[in-house]
């Protein structure tokens, strides 16, 4: 039997598992960035206005940071993409790394793929449905980006040369993750695992890109995700980059593939040590069983969030340094000096760091409904612990787990920015300013818990939402969208801090609303069946 | 109160499917009952009721003399519940498993643990990742059988398990029985509770089909008969109650309704009884009796009872 064999029918099995999201999917990143594009374009319809515009974002540290630089100021097409053009990669990116190891390590610990694995099916086969599965989703994502922004006028080559970039990309992410797939046994931990290496890439890319210039700059070459925006799609049109991406996606699909004949079905590279025979006298109650659960995922965001904080702190005081042209020290001086560049780019960081914290609580807070689906939280409300006494284990998880990981950033960008100013001051205004972002976080969670108690098949409304509110937050203007609508968004209510003035009553009113949509969740699910 | 269970016209549907439709359970304090009924038939569902884990939509649930639902977390201090599926946390040992679910339920019997553990043959130190099916159904058996409880509720606790364990499952519940423990047990698998069961309560299609003691099922069940005559038989063909009838020479091979046991015998010894065999029904037969030979509807003489 050749190694390959059953390769067309598991793809077609991905492919009809996937039918509605996959598509769904793709349309909505098109339409977004197509349309992104085209309201940019509206915008600024001259070329000095797009000079002008373009100038100002690659002075302002937080966007180079956040988005990369604008490489050609006069580039229509570059200044239309520079913002959702990145988003798009990485939700490709992320797209490819779920698809992946959905088809691979998730099959095989739920017990599915033997089941495939006992009929006519290679020993390769698995893994490479996954990942034409996975690469062919981001070409056809990057050639509908492609015709989506020619549609709207731009200019073909580079839009082409976008659309194969989300598809290499794509490929390559596809390809961490066949590996991370076969090095552990849980997909948690393989998808965990596969999207770390894609936030690492992203802050290389970002400390990279913010520090141009300086030999820090070279760090942004080091980032599958620099090398996308090395491709300078309108700014230049570099094919040539496409190829270093091709080359780590063959390269680590080789790996891969050579990982994954070396091991035994279901199966990591480490064998499990045995366990303890008995448990610790700890381990006595839902909340204990769920932070056992939890742990390790937390302490990976933790760490990953002070680094945020050590680099994002460091980054604050190249705010402005390399602003040399007029534009750019009209707004410094509009923005308050040096002090005031600072504190807008610490401003905006945290404002992101709520929104990663808010992704934190809300796949803490989903565990809840993956328990129940799993059948895991039955054997437990069998026992003594009530419902709500259950529910509020991950609860609490997701709650002071995204509290913790905002001072942990706080508390990083702080003693650095405290350091460089020499300002010991400057620690608890940080900290505070990242603490801020706490009740809007728990809004999403409280969206969460809600879905949880009243229609748990739709989870993924916790997902939209966050997404929802985050393109509303950074697409709204651009849309012209009332105010009325953006402050939707509970990010919307968050004060600016540092620079702005702290504001009580949006932080009550947030965890008002929070606790609400908690209690409206359990009270859901204390009335509901459960399984 | 003498009834761990009493449950009167349960019904419970999920969207258009009707998993309970009138149901009537009866458990007695210290008896092991046994719930049969093909896939589908809603022992499961029953049971998720039982704990309290679904609302029925009508009719009536009394468990230890509470209410599943409004007192669910106090009576689950009193009873143990072993699920037909077991799915566990993969990176907790086994032996995490039995404690922490032991000590959510108000602590469990540590000798009996062990006991437990040596007699089942399992490591509780493996990952429960690394367990097989029947091991996994293993670790919910001793997590449940060690606890000290009043009820058990098992849905078909032995699914996965050996020969050797399935019998190791029965002396456990035999003893716990006589410490005047209750157990429900629910099955597909006639021999276990026709080992185990004193009484039987057999559903179909969500409703009760059938309740009693084995003793009292057989009585109502036809008994085959075979007997080697002296002379052909007369008058069988035409009795009632009598089916399959097949007569070859002198030797006879019957079933009968219990009702026309008398008259059969009658024309038996008329015809003078060289040797004669009669067998009561095997619970398949009963089985049989009520869901067809392939689960399928009913025998049309046969309606079920509700």
């Amino acid at each position: 039997m050749s190694a390959l064999a059953g390769t067309a029918a598991l793809v077609r099995l991905a492919l009809r598992r996937d039918r509605v999201v996959l598509p769904a999917f793709i349309v909505i990143l098109v339409v977004m960035v197509a349309a992104s594009a085209s309201a940019t374009v509206k915008l600024y319809p001259d070329e000095a206005s797009r000079v002008k515009i373009a100038a100002a974002v690659n002075s302002v540290t937080s966007t180079l940071a956040m988005y990369g630089p604008i490489h050609d100021e006069t580039s229509s097409g570059a200044l239309a993409t520079f913002k959702m053009g990145i988003m798009g990669a990485v939700a490709v990116a992320v797209l490819a790394l779920f698809l992946v190891v959905r088809h691979t390590r998730a099959e095989e610990e739920t017990g599915r793929l033997e089941l495939l694995g006992a009929t006519v099916v290679g020993r390769q086969a698995p893994l490479t449905a996954a990942l034409l599965v996975a690469g062919g989703a981001s070409f056809v994502a990057g050639a509908g980006t492609a015709l989506g922004l020619i549609a709207v006028g731009m200019p073909p080559a580079g839009s082409v040369l976008m659309g194969l970039g989300y598809g290499c990309l794509g490929v390559a992410f596809a390809a961490v993750a066949g590996v991370t797939a076969q090095l552990v046994k849980s997909a948690r931990t393989a998808a965990g695992l596969a999207g770390g290496v894609l936030g690492v890439c992203y802050l290389l890319r970002a400390v990279g890109d913010a520090s141009a210039g300086s030999g820090l700059g070279r760090l942004s070459w080091l980032s599958p995700v620099g090398w996308w925006q090395q491709t300078r799609p309108y700014a230049g049109d570099r094919w040539w980059v496409l190829a270093l991406l091709l080359g780590l996606a063959v390269a680590l699909a080789a790996l891969a593939y050579v990982l994954a004949a070396r091991r035994d079905f279901a199966a990591g590279l480490l064998a499990d040590r045995p366990g303890p025979a008995t448990a610790a006298a700890g381990l006595r109650g839902p909340l204990a069983l769920a932070w056992r659960l939890q742990r390790g995922s937390f302490f990976a965001w933790a760490a990953v969030f002070v680094v945020i904080g050590l680099v994002i702190g460091g980054l604050a005081a190249n705010a402005g340094s390399f602003l040399t042209s007029p534009q750019a020290q009209d707004l410094i001086t509009r923005l308050g000096g040096a002090k005031g560049l600072r504190d807008a780019f610490l401003a905006v960081e945290l404002g992101f760091s709520g929104v990663f914290a808010a992704v934190f609580g809300v796949q803490a807070a989903m565990r809840l409904c993956a328990e129940e689906s799993a059948l895991r939280a039955e054997p437990l409300l069998a026992t003594a612990v009530g419902r709500v006494r259950w529910a509020w284990s991950h609860l609490t998880i997701a709650l002071l787990g995204s509290a913790l990981l905002l001072a942990l950033v706080g508390v990083g960008a702080g003693l650095v920015s405290a350091l460089q100013v020499g300002d010991s001051g400057r620690l608890g205004v940080i900290v505070v300013a990242a603490l801020v972002q706490i009740p809007a976080a728990w809004v999403i969670i409280g969206i969460v818990v809600a879905v949880f108690g009243l229609a748990p098949r739709l989870i993924v409304l916790g997902w939209v939402a966050l997404v929802g509110f985050v393109l509303l937050g950074e697409l709204g203007a651009l849309f012209d969208l009332s105010q009325t609508v953006m402050d939707i968004s509970p990010f919307a209510h968050v004060p600016r801090m540092p620079g702005g003035d702290f504001a009580a009553a949006p932080m009550v009113w947030l965890t008002v609303i929070a606790a609400g949509l908690i209690a409206i969740g359990l009270a859901g699910f204390r009335r509901r069946d459960v399984g | 109160m003498n009834a761990a269970v009493a449950i009167e016209k349960l019904s419970k549907s999920f969207g258009s499917t009707r998993a309970l439709d009138g149901l009537d359970l009866e458990v007695k304090v210290g008896e092991i009952h046994g719930l049969l009924g093909p896939n589908g038939a809603g022992k499961t569902t029953v049971i998720r009721v039982l704990l309290g884990l679904l609302r029925a939509d009508s009719g009536a649930a009394r468990l230890l003399g509470g209410d599943p639902w409004r007192d669910a977390q106090r009576l689950h201090r009193r009873l143990a519940y072993v699920p037909g599926e077991v799915i566990l946390w993969p990176n907790l040992s086994g032996g995490e498993v039995i404690d922490l679910l032991g000590r959510l339920r108000g602590g469990l019997d540590k000798k009996r643990r062990a006991d437990l553990l040596e007699r089942f043959e399992l490591d509780p130190t493996k990952k429960a990742r690394a367990y097989s099916k029947g091991n996994r159904q293993k670790v919910a058996l001793v997590a449940a059988l060690s606890s000290d409880v009043e009820l058990l509720l098992l849905d078909e606790p032995t699914a996965g398990l050996d020969p050797l364990m399935d019998a190791v499952f029965r002396e456990c519940l035999v003893e716990l029985r006589g410490q005047g423990r209750t157990a429900l047990l629910s099955s597909h698998i006639l021999s276990e509770v026709e080992a185990l069961a004193d009484r039987v309560t057999i559903i179909r299609d969500g409703r009760t089909v059938e309740v009693g003691s084995l003793a009292e099922m057989r009585h109502l069940a036809r008994l085959t008969i075979s007997a080697d005559l002296a002379v052909a038989p007369g008058g069988l063909t035409s009795m009632p109650g009598v089916h399959d009838l097949r007569v070859s020479g002198a030797h006879v091979d019957l079933m009968v309704d219990p009702g026309s046991l008398d008259q059969v015998l009658i024309a038996l010894t008329s015809a003078g009884v060289i040797s004669l065999t009669s067998q009561p029904p095997s619970l398949e037969e009963l089985f049989l009796r009520h869901y067809g030979a392939d689960g399928a509807a009913p025998r049309a003489e046969q309606p079920a009872r509700s």
